[in-house]
């Protein structure tokens, strides 16, 4: 049986907004250098951008005494992402946006980030932490047979 | 850290005739953006300036904060019976906007010209 290899990165960002943007260039790197296709990267850096906001915004409720953990782990085929905070994790899962409701006022204009995660990536998962601590969102993005 | 948002407006004639109001964006669109996104459009007169076109060209970045600008900006609009439109977003963030519903309510366009040419 032939081992997988796997490379970690590892990132802790300050709870401050504006910072997701190391995550997404950190990202970035990481997935040119595993030879993903420019449009998946995109699709990457929108995703791990938001699952940071929503750590720093709803996790770390922008207590910058707390930090984001960030960790990117590249395995032969795929790139996951986790995400970690300290707070007590997702409670539902995301629903999709609904233009209509939210030109009308029905919902609010803001709330798209988790949909946006989990249509731009493979995998999407929100993880409770126990006793209500470190939980995070885990991203898998994975590469396609036939983009070299 | 985040990078501020510049915006400025412009007044242009379409080809058709028509009066257009171009609101262009540069730097990020994130929700420290609020003034340079509602803000500048805010202050036109919605009595006169009917069609508006957001020039996304020299902007690298935008999240979902920045998206929920855009549909606030959008409400007003539609409540104000301006046309909206926009130009100059990545590949990327057409699949966004198109994902979240926006060209439903904004039609999008490669380019200035493009934009101009079908108003």
């Amino acid at each position: 049986m032939s081992e997988v290899r796997t490379t970690n990165v590892e990132v802790r960002l300050p709870s401050r907004m504006g910072f997701e943007k190391v995550a997404m260039s950190t990202a970035a790197s990481v997935a040119k250098l595993m030879g993903f296709r420019e449009d998946r990267i995109e699709d990457l850096k929108t995703a791990v951008a938001e699952a940071c906001i929503n750590a720093i915004e709803h996790g770390n409720r922008l207590n910058e005494k707390l930090s984001v953990g960030v960790v990117l782990s590249a395995g032969e085929d795929s790139l996951e992402v986790k995400v970690i905070d300290d707070g007590t994790g997702m409670k539902k899962q995301p629903a999709k946006p609904d233009i209509d409701r939210k030109m009308h006022g029905e919902e609010d204009a803001r709330g798209m980030g988790m949909f946006l995660i989990q249509a731009l990536v493979d995998e999407a998962e929100w993880v409770s932490g126990v006793d209500g601590k470190s939980s995070y969102v885990r991203l898998v993005i994975r590469l396609d047979k036939d983009q070299g | 850290m985040q990078s501020e948002t510049k915006s400025h407006v412009d007044q242009l004639t379409s080809p058709a005739g028509h009066s257009v109001t171009v609101l262009r964006f540069e730097g990020d669109i994130a929700s420290t953006s609020k003034d340079a996104v509602l803000g500048t459009y805010q202050a036109l007169s919605k009595a006169t300036n009917k069609i508006i076109l957001l020039d996304f060209t020299k902007v690298d970045y935008i999240n979902s904060s920045g998206i929920a600008l855009v549909i606030q900006l959008l409400i007003e609009a539609a409540n104000s019976g301006q046309k909206v439109y926009a130009y100059g977003l990545s590949a990327h963030f057409v699949k966004v906007f198109t994902m979240v519903g926006i060209t439903k309510y904004a039609g999008l366009f490669p380019d200035q010209a493009a934009a101009l040419a079908a108003l």
